[in-house]
């Protein structure tokens, strides 16, 4: 047992961080520090950086443009680039529809979207929820009815991060209403944000910003070559997507840094015991998240099988981390304050309240755990 | 970076697991608790005979030369079974001993088994403080006394001889006496501890003072982190196999989501533990920085008391009465648990240690 990384892996380290700092935009980096709200220009400056220097997208095949890097390198990775402060990579493309078209997608469809996601020129998003199927997503309704070479597709997705910046969104949609089980009978489509019918309305959550939107799909016509997978196959494609890849979903590397920030700031309240403890606590909780991450890791190597649903826990602890830290943030900083970090400081405490919520709630992922970990 | 035990490892605690399955199962163990002195000459002779005696000591002694990470899956298969041999005292003991010249007469009788060793060190009122010492230790020619008393030392009754720590002249001085005459009582977790009575009690010095003491407890602490995952684990598998079987309303407990989401939250309390006690044993072996030892260590043992408390807690409540009965070892690992959380220091004040490193 040696928790220390080996002298490769803190060269690599060492090299991706270098990089970093040689490479990352300062303007990027400061905005998105003082938690500013990224454009899609922005966004996509950091992407083709990274596109640019072969390194955007580590987990897909070498073919394809990923890096070849282990697991524990592509860990350090993520790690590094949230330690960094670097701009978020917007992962429905990179790390969402990408994977599922190099499982299940058809030659052409790799061809066609893969380069042209890796270069950032097509920004996609992600219709899964609906008005009336959040955590119960199975019970989807948005319709898909086949016509000669096309779906006719009417409904509604709601919560769709970053509509407004997307050209493409892949969506789960019912082509079988007349199924026994409502996991059945869902098909995955790719649908062209520009195609006729389609609607993308915002919905201004109470930080105030402009994330996530509501889509309107009315009679859009989808070509049935945008179909990923077998018809009435839509839900393997989206379980496959839950078990891909989550060993970053803890945001570690992201929380060091907020955590390293939020030291700072409590220098002058460390004399409250009650408020040093409670600080304390979760720069432990954070240690002990990090060293179960590398258990995971560590796990997956030697037995090459994916974590499972025991990755929800990871999810769970980054979240509620992440919202703790913030908490305290706001705690330490001067009440009086209304300079526009702390401005900032308060709407990102409103807004990270959805962490817990969104990618599956946390009680959602109790639930896995609780059925395909324990059993019950 | 890597996670795994060796092979060696692997293979004792593989053998200990079993040795524990098939002799120290809970019957058992209950027949030891109630015995006279509290502790199986039986047992102790079987793991010496599998090396554990030998493992925490040097080889130059007959020793194995084992640090935390090799004593770790030991600790967690002791925990799991609620071992109440005086392992820990006699492996406290030991290691400063094996530090001074004596070290040669004493530890091969440890490592064959023949002699038993405990740790005198805490007073009433030092609370956690590893500081606070009042025996007295005086020399007059070459000879040393020492006078004073120890409280709730474990191990005390079945041991030959105490490592004691006293005030000297030149700060806290450790030393080796014979066991006095004790009287044992049963601690929280049904070990059998003493309170030690020192007047004019002949000693012989030992090197090391108060950072071997530290070292020691730090490697201690690391161990009990380990031995509480051991019984953070039976808790969970004992409640995860109730929730399966007992029936209400005519359903498994197991199938109402308000115990689901609390199994799981145990679940998880165990996994953070389980990362957190493979910190402090790597660190307590291998960071040639006390400082970062130290916090370490104290990190780990901040997440294992509030782990220990909320796992051992929930254990108890989703058995329902059965978890309160003594008849089941869900209770007396509720008891171990307890006693765990607080060892070598609890939450409060091992945050106040991380807080001053």
């Amino acid at each position: 047992m040696d928790l220390n990384y080996s002298a490769e892996e803190l060269a690599f380290r060492d090299e991706v961080r270098s990089w970093l700092q040689a490479n990352l935009p300062r303007d990027l980096k400061e905005k998105a520090a003082s938690y500013g709200h990224l454009s899609k220009g922005e966004l996509l400056r950091w992407h083709k950086i990274l596109a640019k220097k072969g390194w955007v997208a580590p987990a897909w095949p070498k073919e394809w443009g990923g890096t070849g890097w282990n697991l524990v390198q592509r860990y350090i990775f993520e790690e590094e680039l949230g330690y960094a402060g670097s701009p978020p990579l917007i992962p429905f493309g990179l790390a969402m529809c990408a994977p599922v078209l190099l499982r299940f997608g058809t030659e052409a469809q790799k061809q066609r979207f893969l380069p042209r996601i890796y270069q950032g020129e097509d920004f996609w998003c992600q219709g899964y929820s609906e008005p009336g199927s959040g955590s119960d997503l199975a019970s989807l309704k948005t319709k898909a009815v086949r016509e000669k070479d096309f779906y006719v597709v009417n409904g509604q997705k709601i919560w769709t991060t970053l509509a407004h910046y997307a050209d493409w969104i892949f969506c789960l949609v019912r082509t079988d209403p007349g199924v026994e089980r409502p996991q059945e009978g869902i098909s995955f489509l790719l649908i062209d944000l520009k195609t006729p019918g389609i609607t993308v309305r915002p919905l201004i959550l109470m930080d105030g910003a402009h994330e996530v939107n509501e889509v309107f799909f009315d009679d859009v016509k989808v070509p049935a070559e945008n179909r990923v997978h077998e018809e009435g196959k839509g839900w393997t494609v989206a379980k496959y997507l839950l078990g891909y890849e989550r060993m970053n979903t803890g945001r570690i590397g992201e929380s060091k840094r907020q955590l390293a920030m939020l030291k700072e700031m409590s220098i002058s309240r460390m004399h409250d015991l009650r408020y040093r403890d409670r600080l304390s606590r979760l720069e432990v909780e954070l240690m002990a998240l990090e060293i179960t991450n590398l258990r995971f890791l560590d796990r997956m190597r030697r037995t090459g099988q994916p974590p499972g649903a025991d990755v929800s826990m990871l999810k769970i602890k980054g979240t509620e981390i992440q919202q703790g830290i913030t908490e305290l943030m706001m705690q330490a900083a001067d009440p009086a304050a209304s300079d526009d970090f702390s401005v900032a400081l308060r709407k990102r405490y409103l807004s990270m309240r959805k962490t817990t919520i969104y990618a599956g709630s946390n009680e959602i992922q109790r639930n896995i755990i609780a059925k395909m970990t324990l059993g019950l | 970076m890597n996670f795994d035990y060796n092979e060696e490892q692997q293979l004792l605690a593989d053998s200990v697991r079993r040795f524990l399955a098939k002799d120290y199962d809970f019957d058992s163990r209950r027949k030891i608790v109630a015995s006279a002195d509290g502790w199986s000459p039986k047992v102790w002779a079987t793991l010496a005979e599998m090396g554990l005696t030998g493992l925490p000591f040097p080889a130059e002694h007959g020793g194995f030369g084992g640090g935390a990470v090799d004593l770790m899956g030991v600790m967690e298969a002791f925990g799991e079974a609620l071992v109440v041999e005086p392992y820990l005292p006699t492996l406290m003991a030991g290691r400063i001993v094996a530090r001074s010249p004596l070290a040669g007469a004493i530890l091969p009788g440890v490592v064959q088994g023949k002699t038993r060793l405990a740790f005198a060190h805490t007073e009433k009122d030092a609370r956690y403080d590893l500081a606070f010492v009042k025996t007295l230790a005086r020399k007059s020619g070459n000879a040393w006394t020492l006078e004073g008393e120890k409280a709730l030392v474990a191990g005390a009754p079945m041991a030959d001889q105490l490592v004691v720590s006293a005030k000297t002249d030149s700060g806290i001085g450790l030393f080796l006496v014979d066991r006095p005459a004790v009287a044992a009582f049963q601690t929280l977790d049904e070990v059998r501890a003493a309170d030690v009575v020192f007047h004019a009690t002949r000693a012989e010095k030992l090197e090391g003072g108060l950072e071997l003491i530290e070292e020691v407890t730090d490697f201690a602490t690391a161990l009990v982190s380990a031995e509480a995952v051991g019984a953070m684990k039976f808790a969970c598998d004992a409640t995860l196999e109730y929730l399966k079987t007992r029936r209400q309303f005519g359903v498994p407990i197991g199938t109402f989501q308000a115990l689901q989401h609390r199994m799981v939250d145990m679940y998880i309390a165990q996994e953070q533990a389980r990362s957190m006690a493979c910190l402090a044993c790597s660190k307590a072996d291998q960071s040639p920085d006390v400082h970062e030892r130290m916090r370490c260590v104290s990190a780990a043992k901040i997440k294992i008391a509030d782990n220990a408390r909320h796992i051992s807690q929930e254990a108890v409540q989703l058995h329902g009465g059965m978890g309160m009965s003594e008849e089941l070892k869900i209770s007396h690992t509720f008891r171990r648990l307890t006693v765990l959380a607080s060892q070598f220091g609890d939450a409060d004040h091992h945050l106040a240690r991380l807080a001053s490193l």
